[in-house]
């Protein structure tokens, strides 16, 4: 495939997980405001927040190092563009892809949360470096869980490293007791990444207001809308491709896929309407001293289940 | 521009500004959150800084304390953007004119900073919220002569 062609599929996929974010922001906000018996925003609700964004103006603070600050949204977009292209490759035409790009993109997973970090810090404003601090302790605390979650599903396929055969080896890794554990720790960790309630304390708007995005406002605000809509729509993707087969392609693949994918988002919204926030500590000791050893304990299930060749374990 | 006038009304944030208020017109407030009322029906949320702000809802007489800081916040809000000021206190000073402890009014006051600012003035003492949705209302056809 020539060059053109790779950045054609490139900008394609980006644009249409953009356009499936932006939908799913909205199904997000529109269940809220079902669970809270209200009757929500209408459908076209994120394109007008974007929209209107991207009118108003752009204010910089007087302390804020410009460049850091106005480039970091970029960048985060830009990375999670690409792992959306990636995962979507994989889906789509398992054969391709190299080995290795699940770590890949394990590691691009981790630049849109960097960058949040380095435009709050570039903004020069307390709220946003309290913000910052706890946004790098949320890293530290969730991705050493996530990085055991995805290794089950490794183990379980033959140590496999690659996206496309890891969806269509046959073995679904959901569908073991090491399996399951890891699925909930990974939902967890999704939950964490994309900042939402319990885990949203970097931008808790009401007691940092909005943290890490407090000097933000105009066109990088929109960009990191964006960034954050497609990061609700990567990260079920992932969670799918990894432990639940990805796209079957059989009659019942793609409804299947779909019916995934949205109880995946549901589960999101509905864990963000349940749960108050916790403090930092609070989610390091969660994540540590609960759910490490919970995935540690799995990592072994796993390893023993591929040992004495038990399917179940 | 009519895409810009439509995204505009279509999304309107709202960041809360008391500048001395009894605290009974910010109750009513938080109340356009609730089932019953429901601002996000119209694409309104609440957020938690005025950077993020289409709309400055100012509750409160706009005291000699509060006053420097109102104007900060209308400075620190991106533009186009929209006041309104919630009951009798902010829109007339009501029962603390002529008070010894009061600024220049909430009107006077953003005035003072940009004299092409839009204001809506929503009455009362605290006003319904179906009168601070009226008063949205208005502010969005304000929004389209911009
Ligand atoms: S208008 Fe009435 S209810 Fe509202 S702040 Fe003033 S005194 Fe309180």
């Amino acid at each position: 495939m020539n060059a053109f062609g790779i950045i054609g599929i490139y900008i394609a996929a980006a644009a249409g997980t953009l356009a499936i974010g932006l939908y799913l922001r909205w199904f997000d906000r529109k269940v809220t405001a079902m669970v809270q018996w209200r009757k929500g925003p209408p459908w076209y609700q994120p394109v007008a927040d974007v929209l209107k964004l991207f009118y108003k103006e752009t204010l910089m603070p007087a302390t804020a190092r410009g460049t850091g600050f106005l480039i970091a949204p970029a960048i985060g977009l830009a990375a999670s563009a690409l792992v959306a292209a990636m995962l979507w490759s994989a889906v789509l035409t398992p054969e391709t892809g190299f080995v290795g790009d699940l770590i890949v993109v394990v590691y691009l997973l981790l630049i849109p949360p960097l960058m949040t970090i380095l435009g709050a810090s570039a903004s020069g404003s307390p709220h946003a470096a309290i913000g910052a601090s706890r946004e790098m302790k949320l890293i530290l605390s969730y991705e050493l869980p996530f990085f055991l979650a995805m290794l089950v599903a490794v183990i379980r396929t033959d140590w496999t490293l690659q996206l496309g055969p890891i969806a269509s080896a046959g073995v679904v890794p959901l569908y073991s007791i090491s399996g399951v554990i890891a699925m909930i720790i990974a939902i967890l960790a999704m939950q964490a990444k994309l900042g939402q309630v319990p885990f949203d304390t970097a931008e808790a708007e009401c007691e940092i207001m909005s943290g890490v995005y407090v000097e933000y406002s105009g066109v990088p605000l929109a960009i990191i809308y964006l960034g954050r809509a497609m990061m609700l729509a990567v990260m079920p993707l992932l969670l799918i491709t990894v432990f639940w087969g990805g796209l079957e392609p059989t009659g019942w693949g793609i409804p299947a896929f779909i019916g995934k994918y949205l109880l995946l988002v549901v589960l999101v919204t509905l864990i963000r309407n349940t749960n108050p926030r916790l403090r930092i500590d609070q989610i390091m000791r969660f994540f540590w001293f609960g759910v490490a050893p919970l995935g540690i304990a799995a990592v072994v299930l796993a390893y023993l289940g591929k040992a004495w060749a038990i399917k179940w374990l | 521009m009519a895409l810009k006038n439509w995204a505009l009304r279509k999304s309107l944030w709202v960041y809360h500004v008391n500048t001395g208020a009894c605290n009974n017109c910010d109750i009513e407030v938080l109340e356009l959150l609730t089932p019953k009322y429901d601002i996000e029906r119209f694409g309104m949320i609440l957020v938690g800084t005025p950077r993020h702000a289409d709309v400055l809802a100012v509750t409160g007489a706009c005291t000699r304390q509060a006053q420097p800081r109102l104007q900060e916040v209308y400075r620190q809000t991106p533009k186009p953007c929209v006041v309104m000021a919630i009951g009798s206190c902010a829109g007339a000073q009501g029962i603390f004119a002529e008070s010894y402890h009061m600024g220049a009014g909430v009107d006077t006051a953003i005035k003072a900073v940009d004299p092409d600012a839009i204001i809506v003035y929503v009455p009362g003492c605290p006003p319904k919220p179906e009168a601070m949705i009226a008063a949205a209302v208005k502010a969005m056809e304000l929004i389209k002569t911009l």
